[in-house]
């Protein structure tokens, strides 16, 4: 569509009535909106966050999505455990020997330049590929240090991150959902809800030359700075989406200046999405009553006071616009007082990558053949090819065959073997229980820190599972980061029953995925041990201390090290026995200091 | 290559960008580490700060040899040329800001045999890493906590000597390496290790700016930025060369900047009051506090001086209490208020 004609977006099933706050957009419309946003501007936007589980409404987005790109714009697909080499680049080993000198391959990151990343289960991204992905992102080239290649290659593009993440704890990094512009959530969108896209490759390419004339003025982006303080969005990337945005959406609508709806449209799709708080309540100002929002927080006023009135109206009809867009489930949650957490690195079986056979500080050479995940080590190789060349030359030369290329044989091959000191991750599991959390939940979490700070210096990771009420919840999967061990040990209630099992059950789920990963876990059970509550959350004495018992001998059986601590104020038996069902170190907390804590800690990981 | 960011248009974060400007004075105060919220300007900062600095006089060797190094700090040709002539021939190069990619493998850190040469010539020839490129000048690693432990390892060991020593593939070389490291990083994807984080000199955390007018200004600039790039950087022109000649400047007065005893004996105070650990603390304050001087145009360093760099000078190497919620930087804070009042 090239010409001025009719607005495709009124000929949508969802009118985007411009202002109208509410429930006029669905979120559908709004996520093909964003599709076609992001086309326009693929570098300025990042790209999209893609919650939702794989099914027919995704693939519905997805092929939109692709559909929307002109031709010959460059889709590239990730695949979770990529290697280094192939999204940087590196040297084409087949390549190099065949040429008889060193031929690069280009990355991935390199092949989509100017077009869209498909990020596959991308809330179980490897942290190191994510950051790979950020730098490129940031610096809009791949520099690449490897294999006796220095490249740097322009590389701007989009990403698509499919996130399949369940719950909350499970999630994109935040680093990379910073660095894209829109946040979409498809797993409450019904299939029959999916239809069909009114926009076409024809809108996209038609508003592209636009954009660069569209003008944004700086009282727009005041308001769009003003929202996203008074949504509690801390990273400036998302003002700074927001306004690239609103043009784009001003230049698909084959406008030179940003209107209202622009902005709103921003508001919505890029601000919305980040809120972790409410707007603070104005007092109703004379010039358009805002829709009540009763159980609004008050506390932020003062802040929100001393901002200039000028554009005080246009704000608000904004925010409003953008408050309306923000998800139901995060209203619930905000006014429960309850934080959004950071969104955590992956947990479960197949997430890390860090104790791959690849990694680590080599440690000599082998004969053999590169299979997956060893690397040929070329270097060794030539130099086991060597020596031999002259005779290989001279029975080429017998064969009729002469070369003056290097003869390589697969008797050559050598591939690196690298020592990884296997990494341990030390796992609480701590009793919040009611009976613990009187008395002694104070002190546990003292001892934690002071565990944290030495397993921190040894550079390993922690891990977090509380166990009270019901059932037991992952505060914090395994980490490095003591910042976020100690926020999670911060938010830590107290109170109610003691689900014994369920606790060391979680517990052990998580060490047996480290040992799974080459890792050496070791689990810290504090607890006074007087459970009473089982595993299906019924109260009961009896089966809940007999489910406890049980869950402890599976920890012995799968052979995981492991400490019990009794928080109790007097060492009770029940303690003693669970450890000795674990096969676990036993260690009354009146008995322990920080430092008698940290060489038990030390005496179980070995 | 893109076209950085200019330096001077990066609004707020001062003390990142002073102590950018200080690491560039006096390369001896030991880098700068910078950690902090996503989206704050880490990287921009340090690639705006490339384009503006002075150029040096260089051998015109692989090394990029200081004329004027002793021999230690000299390669291997670079010493056998003096020997023989008695003096080496020097050119004005820019000074090299390298970056340390992720997913660097450590034949491209520390060098390794030259795979062309190897491959077309079957010679057996050294190609100088980037720890090679990078002497002289600034290394930077984006993502410093996420650096691969091996890779950490070479470059301690290289940072603390100077030098790097390479011993692989039956190569044997030996060749200077001195550059300012530079790292940035975000606390929430990991720590960094200790060893690491205290051959920095100085540590900076940045975080988002909360007021509106900064906040705008950012916002403004950068989709400036975006739309034109060339345009922006012209426009910036004049404000950057400003500060290039401010180093300059500094840089030369540097050697005549004193630090009288009284400074030296608060400077004590500070460190033994604040527990740091070893020497290292001390010498950083008033190396940094004397570059700080420089760049004011001060001759004299005096306790203001102190005061305003100590944070960063010492925030990260005191010693880590978990049970302290307050952080460093108010340790820090703290303990000048109580010293030197207010």
């Amino acid at each position: 569509m090239s010409t001025p004609g009719p607005n495709p977006a009124v000929a949508d099933g969802g009118t985007p009535a411009p202002l109208q706050a509410g429930p006029g957009h669905s979120p559908w419309d709004d996520a093909v909106l964003a599709a076609v946003l992001m086309t326009i501007d693929p570098v300025g936007t990042g790209g999209v966050a893609l919650r939702a589980l794989p099914g027919p409404v995704r693939d519905q987005w997805l092929s939109i999505m692709r559909d929307l790109q002109p031709e010959g714009t460059p889709m590239r697909r990730i695949p979770l455990h990529v290697a280094d080499g192939r999204l940087l680049g590196g040297l084409d080993l087949a390549a190099t020997l065949n040429a008889g000198r060193p031929v690069a391959e280009k990355g991935l990151l390199v092949e989509a330049d100017g077009g869209v990343i498909e990020l596959s289960m991308a809330e179980r991204i490897a942290p190191g590929t994510a950051a790979r992905l950020n730098m490129a992102f940031d610096s809009g080239e791949v520099i690449l240090e490897r294999d006796g290649l220095t490249m740097r290659t322009p590389s701007r593009f989009a990403v698509v991150a499919l996130d399949e993440g369940v719950g909350e704890d499970e999630g994109l990094s935040n680093a990379l959902l910073d660095r894209l512009a829109f946040h979409l959530e498809l797993n409450y969108v019904r299939y029959d809800q999916a239809i069909a896209c009114d926009y076409t490759v024809e809108d996209v390419l038609a508003a592209r030359p636009r954009l660069p004339g569209v003008m944004i003025t700086d009282a727009q982006v005041e308001t769009l700075c003003n929202i996203a303080l008074a949504l509690g969005i801390p990273s400036l990337r998302a003002s700074i989406f927001a306004s690239r945005v609103a043009c784009a959406h001003a230049a698909l609508e084959e406008r030179t200046e940003v209107t209202d709806e622009d902005l709103a449209v921003a508001g919505r799709l890029v601000l919305a999405p980040r809120a972790t708080r409410l707007p603070p309540m104005e007092p109703p100002p004379d010039a358009e009553p805002p829709p009540p929002e009763p159980e609004e927080p008050k506390q932020d006023e003062e802040q929100s006071n001393q901002e200039p009135q000028e554009p005080q109206e246009l704000q608000d009809k904004i925010l409003e616009a953008t408050k309306a867009a923000i998800p139901a489930g995060l209203l619930a949650q905000l006014q429960m007082g309850k934080l959004r957490r950071s969104r955590a690195r992956a947990t479960g079986k197949a997430g890390a990558v860090r104790n791959a056979p690849s990694r680590g500080r080599p440690a000599g050479v082998l004969r053999g053949e590169p299979r997956a995940g060893q690397r040929l080590n070329v270097i060794e190789t030539l130099r086991a090819a060597a020596p031999w060349q002259r005779i290989r030359r001279e029975e080429r030369a017998r064969a009729g065959k002469p070369s003056s290329r290097l003869e390589i044989r697969q008797d050559d091959f050598r591939i690196t073997r690298f020592k990884h000191k296997s990494e341990s991750t030390t796992i609480f599991v701590v009793d919040a229980s009611g009976s613990s959390a009187l008395h002694r939940l104070a002190e546990a979490k003292g001892a934690v820190e002071l565990l944290l700070a030495d397993c921190y210096v040894r550079r390993d990771q922690v891990a977090l599972v509380a166990f009270r009420g019901q059932g037991a919840e992952v505060l914090l999967p395994p980490t490095r980061s003591l910042v976020r061990a100690k926020r999670s040990l911060a938010g830590l209630p107290g109170g109610g029953g003691t689900p014994l099992a369920s606790g060391i059950d979680l517990g052990m789920m998580l060490a047996d995925g480290v040992q799974r990963r080459g890792g050496t876990p070791v689990l810290i059970v504090m607890t006074d041990g007087r459970a009473n509550v089982a595993r299906d959350g019924t109260g009961g004495r009896t089966r809940a201390n007999e489910e406890a018992l049980a869950a402890a001998r599976m920890v012995r059986s799968l052979e995981i090290p492991a400490l019990v601590i009794d928080t109790s104020p007097r060492p009770q038996p029940q303690g003693r026995e669970l450890a000795k069902e674990m096969g676990a170190v036993y260690l009354p907390l009146p008995h322990a200091d920080a430092n008698a804590l940290n060489q038990a800690v030390r005496a179980t990981a070995g | 290559m893109p076209i950085p960011f200019p330096f001077s248009a990066i609004v707020a974060q001062e003390e990142m960008k002073r102590s950018l400007l200080m690491a560039a004075i006096d390369p001896s105060i030991g880098g700068v580490l910078v950690f902090g919220d996503r989206g704050t300007g880490k990287s921009t900062a340090i690639r705006g700060l490339a384009a503006l600095l002075p150029k040096m006089r260089a051998v015109d060797c692989t090394y990029n040899c200081d004329p004027e190094a002793g021999d230690d700090y000299l390669c291997q040709e670079c010493r056998a040329r003096k020997a023989k002539n008695g003096s080496l021939k020097s050119r004005q190069v820019p000074v090299p800001v390298v970056d340390l990619p992720l997913g660097a493998t450590e034949d491209r850190v520390i060098g390794a045999l030259d795979l062309e040469r190897a491959l077309t010539k079957g010679e057996k020839a050294f190609e100088p890493g980037l720890l090679a490129r990078a002497h002289r000048g600034f290394l930077y690693i984006d993502e410093v906590n996420l650096l691969e432990d091996h890779l950490v390892d070479s470059l301690l060991d290289v940072a603390a000597s100077g030098q790097n020593l390479v011993e692989r593939e039956g190569l044997s070389v030996r060749h200077p390496a001195r550059f300012v490291l530079v790292g940035s990083g975000n606390p929430e994807e990991g720590e960094l290790r200790p060893q690491l984080q205290d051959r920095f000199g100085l540590s900076v955390e940045v975080k988002t700016p909360t007021d509106l007018t900064t906040r705008m200004k950012v916002v403004r600039l950068r989709d400036e930025f975006e739309r034109d790039p060339e345009a922006f950087v012209e426009k910036w022109k004049t404000k950057d060369a400003k500060v290039s000649r401010q180093i300059q400047k500094a840089k030369k007065l540097l050697p005549e900047v004193e630090v009288p005893d009284r400074t030296l004996e608060e400077t004590a105070k500070l460190c033994i009051k604040l527990g740091t650990d070893g020497l290292r603390g001390e010498l950083t304050v008033i190396r940094s506090a004397r570059a700080l001087a420089a760049l004011q145009g001060d001759k004299t360093v005096t306790v203001d001086h102190v005061k305003t760099i100590a944070v960063s000078a010492l925030r990260h190497r005191l010693r880590r209490d978990p049970l302290d919620e307050s952080g460093s930087t108010s340790r820090v804070e703290r303990a000048i208020k109580e010293l030197f009042g207010e």
